[in-house]
């Protein structure tokens, strides 16, 4: 039942901050997170372009454009390493609580002793 | 004008044919909390469950005196249920939890403790850290969790290593400003909670 209707994952970046003067401590407020990850690759964007794709005149030695040149495709493909090693770490270190879930178990026995005894009918 | 700062725990409980469980969980809430000397109560918010639930809350009642356990009937969508409960909270700090016996409840001691020593605005039970974990979870569930954590920690670096988790201790204030502000219902409503309460600036420690 907590769980019915969720709202769509992919729309809390979209969400409205609170204005600037309800916490003037946090700097972020005046941008959501999609906005922060937009202006973010807007400007690395437009950084690679101009280097990459400027005019014979104006272009970087030749190794530094070769490497820049294919430069967002290794990186995303760089991340993609990162994410599966991560991920996968993670999921082999997943904690199993079984001493916890036994205690848990023996708490439950109680209980059902101790609430029986104060008359509930279980 | 009171001299002491009394401290006093609400427990939210929203439920839904929870007969079998409601008992055990209001038991070990009962027992963790009065053993850590933590004065508490705990309110029940039922969503018309037809199994009986509300008979269980009753009885629960009597054995434990009207003080301690309120119980209110609640017949909305779900995530709204905690706002009607906390319209009855008498405590300074409220738990959100589950009533299904999918947390420990030993771990509330530990929650107030920790949160007295960070002074935390909220303290989040998490399932990726330090104790933290899960029971009887098979391989593809456990990759499903750990795969999105991971993309909700990329996208959004909330700060916070669980932002499914449903287990939480927030002070009233704090619950209640966020309440205001949080649209979304069911699981993100969770996650939202946590990315609204950093954005915020409120501290936000794990146990």
């Amino acid at each position: 039942r907590l769980s019915s209707s969720p709202f769509p994952l992919f729309l809390i970046p979209f969400l409205p901050l609170p204005s600037p003067l309800s916490h003037p401590l946090s700097p972020q407020a005046a941008m959501t997170k999609l906005g922060q990850w937009l202006c973010g690759l807007a400007l690395l964007g437009s950084a690679w372009a101009a280097l990459a794709l400027a005019p014979p005149g104006l272009q970087p030695p030749a190794p530094l454009r070769q490497a820049l040149l294919p430069l967002p495709v290794y990186l995303l493909v760089a991340f993609g390493c990162y994410s599966l090693a991560t991920v996968g770490y993670r999921l082999a270190t997943f904690n199993d609580c079984e001493e916890a879930a036994a205690e848990l178990q023996e708490h439950i026995r109680a209980a059902r002793a101790d609430l029986r005894r104060r008359g509930l009918r279980l | 004008v009171t001299a002491a700062m009394a401290e006093r725990v609400s427990v939210l409980l929203p439920t839904y044919n929870e007969r079998d469980n409601l008992p055990l969980v209001v038991w070990l809430l009962a027992r963790t909390l009065s053993d850590s000397g933590i004065d508490f109560e705990i309110i029940i918010i039922d969503d018309g469950s037809p199994d009986g639930t509300q008979e269980v809350a009753r009885e629960l009642e009597k054995i434990y005196g009207s003080d301690k356990i309120v119980r209110q009937l609640f017949l909305f969508p779900s995530g709204t249920a905690y706002i009607h409960g906390m319209k009855y909270a008498t405590g300074n700090f409220i738990v959100i939890m589950d009533a299904d016996l999918s947390h420990h409840v030993r771990l509330h001691f530990m929650w107030v403790h920790s949160q007295k020593e960070g002074n935390f605005d909220i303290v989040s039970g998490t399932r990726y850290k330090g104790n933290g974990g899960v029971y009887g979870w098979d391989l593809k569930r456990k990759l499903i969790s750990r795969g999105a954590n991971f993309l909700t920690q990329v996208l959004l670096r909330p700060g916070a290593s669980d932002l499914t988790g449903s287990f939480r201790l927030y002070r009233k204030e704090v619950l209640q400003k966020l309440m205001e502000k949080c649209v979304s219902k069911g699981y993100v409503f969770q996650m939202e909670m946590i990315v609204r309460a950093r954005q915020l600036g409120f501290t936000i420690g794990e146990v």
